[in-house]
């Protein structure tokens, strides 16, 4: 499915900002696998999502999608695999357009765009069924301007426009980080549902343990440009935020983990 | 009196054909969120190309007006071609556009301006024809002009590629993501506005009969003008095709101001100076607004409700 391989990132490269965001990662996603990754600031997890979405290139290694390998391709080419939900739920919508309307601009995504209507009559019908899906009451206001949303309902607008069309990849970057608890609650649990009834392949960054824990089959732990802990499976499923705060001090030689990591 | 009523004509018939130079600047700064300096110069392309082939090669009219849109493409293509391909800021490279088309213009003119009193132009074709006023006759065709443009525009921007422009003015981030190269968005928004500014010039030229090389000299300041007296009397209406229409609006009203204004015994060349304190206003005067009402509001004690 997805093969990262010894792929390396360094912003300012040869300045005093000089920082490497990843030193020679590789990973391998088989289909379907939900992965959560977790790992502290400046882990370069982030960096990981947007190096396969095609935000900037990245300076070494390869990166396959099916066996296509998309290292060079710009981002816009790359979107016809990808599905993405930002951290900024201002990111994954336009404000000034309808619900509808991104809708349809998602239903597109990597096709060509051509000179018939951007939204046809048919499509209406399947949005309004996708958006009920929700629960949101969303589909009773398909001419609103997504301006007028909550963050939550625009993460969660985006969340369905992501998967509207089935992305090979799904990537999710802390997209409920900016979120109250409760929301935040909501968007996950339909995450979750989306990913597992519709058998996604998923990568999702998350600063809360007990969601990487709780979510997924598989977890990685990313520790300076690095994967440090993979787990999947049963030993999955027996961990404990614990045993992820030991192998973290364990990594990061004894500094203890940030607040909002045990905090949340 | 009579005086008055024609310049009051004039005025408006002028302020549509302008109008449809507004209608370009709409696409960049209202649906891009891009302020494109191009047009001062491909309006005066506009107008100088199309000057130039009626008089010099004896062009038929209508043809060079397509000559005239095409050539204000190309400029745009150039700021735009600057803009995404070397990531110059848009606003930098509208004004090397504009600059470098100063030469361009005097080049393609050979002098700074260029009558054309002798020759056919669409318009006058007509009032041969129908023996009508040319004010009249510019009006109407103007108006035409405005409305089949109108019209394209909205079908343009309610298709798949229209829907891709906005979001590119909208959110770039995501409709990166959706796999739209927001390059080429901007490419083709820069192209098609500047077609709209230069077919204006060449218009303009045609029913002014002449073409000066500056000509377009502030054409930018009259499009936002334009686009903020319109959005300050129609901005009620939120439908596509009605904001398009009050931009045209409004260029009829900043024209009809400055004929007023000009009636009133004002000096032509202060009229820059007046468009500046227009758009000026129109700007400021919402965020003091808005500025003033929040300070007002606020009060020790907790609300009276």
């Amino acid at each position: 499915m997805l093969t990262v391989n010894q792929v390396y990132k360094t912003f300012n490269k040869g300045t005093i900002n000089e920082k490497k965001a990843l030193c020679g990662l590789s990973l391998h996603l088989n289909p379907g696998e939900f992965v959560t990754v977790i790992g502290g600031n400046g882990a370069g997890k982030s960096t990981l999502l947007n190096m396969i979405a095609g935000v900037y290139p990245i300076d070494n290694g390869w990166i396959k999608i099916d066996g296509v390998n998309i290292s060079r391709q710009p981002e816009h080419c790359r979107a016809k695999y990808i599905g993405r939900v930002f951290q900024d739920p201002m990111r994954g919508t336009a404000a000034g357009m309808e619900i509808e309307e991104n809708l349809a601009l998602a239903y597109r995504r990597g096709k060509r765009r051509t000179l018939r209507w951007g939204v046809t009559k048919k499509e209406r019908a399947l949005y309004e069924e996708k958006l009920k899906i929700l629960n949101l009451g969303l589909e009773n206001r398909m001419s609103s301007k997504v301006g007028l949303l909550s963050g939550g309902q625009r993460q969660a607008l985006t969340l369905l426009m992501a998967t509207l069309i089935e992305p090979k990849l799904l990537l999710l970057d802390e997209h409920t980080a900016a979120l109250d608890p409760k929301t935040a609650r909501t968007v996950l649990d339909l995450t979750e549902k989306m990913i597992v009834e519709n058998n996604l392949t998923a990568l999702m960054v998350t600063h809360n343990m007990k969601d990487a824990i709780r979510l997924g089959n598989r977890l990685i732990m990313m520790h300076e440009g690095r994967i440090i802990y993979d787990v999947s499976g049963e030993e999955k499923k027996q961990l404990h935020v614990s045993d992820l705060m030991a192998k973290f001090e364990e990594a990061s030689g004894g500094e203890f983990a940030n607040d909002r990591m045990i905090l949340s | 009196m009579n005086g008055v009523l024609l310049a009051m004509q004039g005025a408006v018939s002028q302020g549509v054909l302008w109008g449809i130079m507004v209608l370009g600047v709409y696409i960049t700064y209202k649906i891009l969120d891009i302020a494109d300096l191009t047009v001062d110069g491909s309006f005066a392309l506009g107008g100088c190309v199309c000057a130039i082939l009626v008089v010099e090669k004896g062009t038929d009219p209508l043809l060079a007006l397509v000559i005239a849109t095409a050539a204000g493409m190309a400029a745009g293509a150039v700021t735009g071609l600057l803009h995404t391909l070397f990531d110059i800021p848009a606003i930098l490279a509208g004004i090397l556009t504009q600059i470098g088309l100063w030469s361009v213009n005097l080049r393609i003119m050979g002098k700074s301006n260029i009558p054309l009193l002798k020759v056919d132009t669409i318009f006058s074709r007509i009032v041969d024809m129908l023996g009508v006023k040319q004010s009249a006759v510019s009006l109407v065709i103007g108006i035409l002009i405005a409305v089949l443009i109108i019209v394209f525009l909205y079908w343009l921007f309610g298709t798949e590629i229209g829907s891709a422009l906005r979001a590119t003015g909208n959110n770039e981030d995501m409709i990166r993501a959706l796999g739209v190269n927001t390059k080429i968005s901007k490419l083709l928004a820069l192209t098609i506005s500047n077609g709209l500014v230069g077919l204006s010039g060449g218009l303009v030229c045609q029913s002014q009969k002449y073409a000066d090389i500056g000509m377009g000299t502030g054409a930018i300041v009259i499009g936002l003008a334009a686009i903020v007296i319109g959005e300050v009397l129609m901005g009620k209406l939120k439908a596509f095709g009605s904001k398009l229409s009050s931009a045209v609006t409004g260029c009829v009203v900043y024209f009809l101001i400055r004929a007023i204004v000009l009636q009133m015994g004002m000096d032509a060349n202060d009229m820059k100076l007046l468009s500046a304190v227009i758009v000026a206003l129109a700007l400021c005067i919402p965020v003091a607004v808005g500025k003033w009402r929040i300070w007002k509001s606020y009060s020790e004690e907790g609300p009276t409700c």
